[in-house]
């Protein structure tokens, strides 16, 4: 009878600790997207080194990610480096969307800092930024030979992100 | 050159259509946006409405709930369009399904318990308040009247 009356209070607190715990450990500013299995958002927009628009159904049929940066973006700065190896090693073409953002701006940061994209398209009023829900930049998809959006990072990539979700990701999506 | 004045020209020609476009002007419109705004979260500031916020996102948010609304959506349409893009974050009411049951049922949950806890308490004490036998040393209570006899009276 005196194990039970302490087991009982002694389990509720572990639970509670647990929960604690696992809430310690997750970022509140990573809100799940709902657009995960659901088909990529449809675009059409100007490029940023071309006027040529470029559209989404030209980009069906390969697996590729699309990085949302700015010229005004701080942490874009942090991610930029990872972005220019990705592309150096030829894994998956990494499409950029300049979000809300002048052109000319996002052309000058590309000179200065290096061009990873194999394209990069000019949202200017942050409309296709709406419909990916994107609300902090960086963000990065994954979408798939389909269309689907398999993967979202919030924020900028890191190492661990690349190697541990998302270049795994990118191989299987690949076969 | 050329570009750069096209896309001067654009910007331009895109304020000029951000500043011209027709808002009805009719107080019940702006009331219900109001309404509609102050039920939805900002996700810059996540513990701010939409209609409270001045982050970027929000501007350009509550101007695509305003054009939705003037296009005739209603309310509803409008949550569900900004659902698909944002998920049920967006919502401060969010809706009763598998992923929010705890969040909806979790607080009667613990009422509950609670409840359940404090019955259990007072039935036991109840019980065992019957049961306490009477103090049946005498002398033991002698004594303790003649202490307090001696400190109550000096």
């Amino acid at each position: 009878m005196k194990t039970v009356r302490w087991s009982i209070p002694l389990a509720i607190f572990v639970v509670l600790v647990g929960f604690l715990w696992v809430g310690l450990g997750r970022d509140p500013r990573e809100v799940p997207s709902p657009l995960i299995g659901k088909p990529a958002p449809s675009f059409a927009l100007p490029q940023i080194h071309s006027d040529k628009p470029l559209s989404t159904a030209e980009l069906t049929g390969k697996v590729y990610l699309l990085n949302v940066w700015a010229s005004w973006c701080v942490s874009c700065r942090v991610e930029h480096p990872l972005l220019l190896q990705l592309a150096q090693a030829k894994i998956v073409p990494v499409y950029g969307l300049d979000y809300k953002d002048n052109p000319d701006d996002g052309r000058a940061w590309l000179a200065q800092n290096g061009d990873p994209y194999t394209s990069s398209i000019v949202d200017l009023d942050g409309r296709v930024g709406i419909d990916y829900g994107v609300y902090g930049v960086p963000e990065t998809f994954v979408i798939d030979r389909s269309g689907i959006v398999r993967y979202k990072q919030i924020g900028p990539l890191s190492v661990e992100s690349l190697q541990q979700k998302i270049l795994p990701l990118v191989r299987e999506l690949q076969k | 050159m050329r570009l750069a004045c096209g896309v001067a020209l654009l910007v331009l020609a895109l304020s000029a259509a951000a500043t011209k476009m027709d808002i009805p002007a009719d107080a019940g419109f702006d009331v219900r946006l109001k309404k509609l705004e102050s039920e939805l979260r900002c996700l810059v500031c996540q513990n701010q409405t939409l209609a409270d916020s001045n982050a970027s996102l929000a501007e350009d948010l509550r101007r695509e709930v305003r054009e939705l609304a003037s296009s005739g959506k209603d309310d509803d349409e409008i949550r569900a369009y900004l659902v698909a893009r944002y998920g049920d974050f967006v919502l401060y009411d969010p809706p009763l399904k598998r992923t929010t049951w705890l969040l909806w049922g979790g607080p009667f949950a613990l009422l509950a318990g609670g409840a359940a806890l404090w019955w259990i308490i007072l039935r036991r004490r109840e019980r065992f308040g019957k049961l306490a036998p009477p103090i049946a040393d005498s002398g033991a209570e002698a004594r303790g009247r003649a202490l307090l006899d001696e400190s109550g009276a000096p």
